[in-house]
């Protein structure tokens, strides 16, 4: 076991993958030499050379395109988009050619890669380094979408995501990579994917969230102990496939539910969670379900702090659902 | 360089004494390409008949481009790759693939390997290192680059050829695929098939370059204009293309310049937006006739030959259809298999759902209309 930051638990996923299969190769942008700009990469140019760790052109529709087919003839790529923010370009290459391509070729071809990108905000990134996209991916067929939120899932599930068979698109939370260390088996381990953790058990109320937004649960229910409420916090770390058992039978527990994700409200993520529960497990709620999620406006610089959900209004939200 | 168009076969029929002194190919071969074009056009005519009397849905041809992807897929080894963009059958039909998978697919039944989850014409063909169509431009040409650099890294000697029209040169694609693909030194061959007509919108209204191939000079690799209806250049030019991949000499542009005869596809009416008499001055360089002219004064096929191979075509075709008209439709859990490896819960519980409202209300009523475009 090692104490590692999020980061470090992802560049030891990275290294250990691409000693045991030489099928697996990193590419984009700053991920050789630099070493990415978070440094995520780092020390894989050394190690595997420039043609395994790949600067490529500033281009996320090449750098995606040509890992589509990279894999397609039998490698496993690993395209790192710099920022979730910058991914739009590549949006066409992601939902209409690797999301299709194992479908619509009847099986012939597929595209086993896995799109690591950094997503979300708090750390002063404007519109353009701040945003959680998660929703788009997840409303398309084709592809799985992981979000760790500790360094030991993180390097579980990207072992998880590179040797899975469809594309992957890997949120990791940039605000936790170096603010949040874990213990960490040096050894190659799996977290499955599609799997929901119980981050801490309860019994009055769920709360549903993912990524960056644990910690802020966490903190959340421990406000809510000294209230009395129980709280128990369910980490999805997979949106697809989604842990559907879960997520019904803690709200079958507990009877009352909220959900936090920081992407704009309208048509994020929780909204299906919700939808969810509200189809398989109405009778047994006591209280509406909330989301507390970001505004539904472009992802602001100077109140970026007061855009995020923290954990006073996670708090407010759980109170309000048991005082119902 | 990039402007002047290079020509082996003239429209009269005739070719240079020095092709015949240097050309690699057989009386075997020739005879082979002018099939596979005969086999091509008959499908093309055959198709659209089927789709006027509602038995396809939909068709997307090729008439006029068959020496174009013909002759150039000539230049290949089969374990080359081909990345195709939607007008390029002849090249199935040089891999391999049998007719009636071809026609199963334009029906979409259980015949089709791709099990009727795409329109008609969206073939995907791995036995043949034929890749995926989809109708999204310009898509397949940074795949092209990524096979090339994957086969590379595992040292296989292969080349990676990939097929577009003038109209994706406008899009972002195009850039970044021939962009990666000089940068990585990938052997690629970028064919831009221009037919000078994107559905309505002339090549004018896609670049105001000179032509397409000079484009390949900011990218730093060899642009070349080639007459796309002059079957022996295009398979000459494609292979000195293919050899200067092969030896790690990196990717070659080249433009085909053609002219597709027929609509955009089966829904559209090129009549609506050519200029009058175009067609008709294009239908003089057909590039079959062309190539037939050549094989007849060298005696390679004669008359009754040639009519021998577009009866069997015919003939081929229409028992192909037939066999594929008596396959059913896919099994209906084969809309929900293939979106993953392994089917997620919750598919798995839409798939269990819909497999009983079927049993319970019947099928649903196919109220679809056709494709409008």
């Amino acid at each position: 076991m090692a104490n590692l930051t999020l980061l470090q638990a992802i560049n030891s996923a990275l290294r250990e993958e691409m000693r045991r299969d030489e099928r697996v190769i990193v590419l984009g942008e700053d991920v050789g030499k630099n070493g990415g700009v978070f440094r995520a990469t780092e020390g894989l140019f050394d190690e595997f050379g420039a043609e395994r760790s790949v600067d490529t052109p500033l281009s996320e529709s090449g750098i995606i395109g040509m890992s589509i087919g990279m894999a397609m003839y039998g490698l496993r790529p690993v395209p790192e988009i710099q920022f979730m923010d910058f991914i739009y370009p590549a949006f066409d290459q992601i939902v209409s050619e690797a999301a299709k391509m194992r479908y619509r070729s009847g099986g012939q071809y597929t595209v086993p890669m896995v799109i690591r990108t950094p997503y979300g905000g708090g750390i002063r990134g404007g519109h353009y380094h701040s945003q959680s996209a998660e929703a788009y991916f997840a409303h398309t067929p084709g592809l799985k979408v992981v979000i760790p939120s500790n360094p030991y899932d993180a390097k579980g599930l990207l072992i998880s995501a590179i040797r899975d068979e469809d594309p992957v698109i890997f949120m990791e939370p940039k605000r936790l990579y170096r603010s949040l260390k874990g213990e960490v088996p040096e050894t190659d381990y799996t977290v499955p994917i599609g799997k929901a953790s119980i981050t801490r058990a309860g019994k009055d109320i769920s709360v549903f969230a993912y990524g960056a937004m644990i910690p802020i649960c966490l903190e959340a229910a421990k406000k809510a102990e000294e209230h009395d409420i129980d709280v128990e916090v369910v980490d999805l770390r997979s949106l697809v496939p989604l842990d559907i058992k879960t997520i019904i039978n803690s709200v079958k527990k507990t009877g009352r539910a909220v959900v936090v994700y920081e992407a704009p409200k309208t048509g994020g993520f929780g909204a299906e969670i919700a939808a969810i529960i509200a189809e398989k497990a109405i009778e047994y709620l006591e209280g509406p379900v909330l989301r507390v999620a970001g505004l539904d406006t472009p992802f602001p610089y100077t109140f970026e702090h007061i855009y995020m959900p923290d954990s006073r209004r996670v708090f407010e939200a759980i109170e309000k659902v048991i005082n119902f | 360089m990039s402007s002047e168009i290079i020509q082996v076969l003239k429209e009269d029929g005739t070719v240079s004494p020095l092709f015949k002194k240097e050309t690699d190919l057989t009386e075997q071969d020739l005879k082979k390409i002018y099939e596979t074009m005969i086999l091509t056009r008959v499908y093309e005519e055959r198709s659209l008949k089927l789709q006027r009397s509602g038995r396809i849905g939909f068709y997307i041809g090729c008439k006029g481009q068959e020496a174009s992807h013909i002759g150039s897929a000539y230049a290949l080894k089969m374990d080359d790759w081909v990345f195709p963009a939607y007008r390029e059958p002849g090249v199935l039909f040089l891999r391999g693939i049998a007719l009636k998978t071809m026609i199963c697919q334009m029906m979409g039944n259980a015949g089709d390997p791709t099990m009727g989850r795409q329109m008609p014409c969206h073939y995907s063909y791995k036995e043949g290192n034929n890749g995926s169509v989809s109708s999204p431009l310009a898509t397949q040409i940074p795949h092209a680059v990524g096979i090339a650099y994957a086969a590379k890294y595992m040292k296989h000697k292969i080349v990676s050829l990939t097929y577009f029209g003038e109209g994706s040169t406008s899009e972002g694609d195009f850039h970044t695929g021939l962009n990666f693909a000089a940068v990585f030194k990938s052997p690629v061959v970028f064919i831009c098939q221009n037919n000078q007509w994107a559905i309505s919108v002339p090549v004018a209204r896609q670049t105001v370059s000179e032509s397409i191939a000079i484009k390949a000079k900011a990218y730093g690799m060899p642009g070349i204009k080639v007459d796309g209806n002059d079957v022996l250049a295009m398979y000459q030019v494609t292979k000195d293309a293919v050899e200067r991949a092969r030896n790690g000499d990196g990717p070659t542009l080249i433009e085909s310049f053609t002219y597709r005869l027929g609509s955009h596809s089966s829904s559209d009416d090129a009549a609506r937006y050519r200029p009058e008499g175009e067609l008709e001055s294009w239908e003089q360089k057909d590039p079959i006739i062309r190539f037939e002219k050549y094989l007849l004064s060298e005696n390679i096929l004669t008359p009754e030959s040639i009519k021998k191979i577009k009866d069997d075509a015919e003939e081929e075709f229409t028992q192909a259809v037939k066999e594929a008209e008596k396959v059913g439709l896919p099994p209906l859990e084969t809309l929900f298999t293939g979106v993953y490896k392994d089917m997620p819960e919750s598919l798995r519980e839409q798939m269990e759902d819909l497999i009983n409202e079927q049993k319970r209300l019947g099928a649903s009523e196919d109220n679809s209309m056709a494709f409008p475009l």
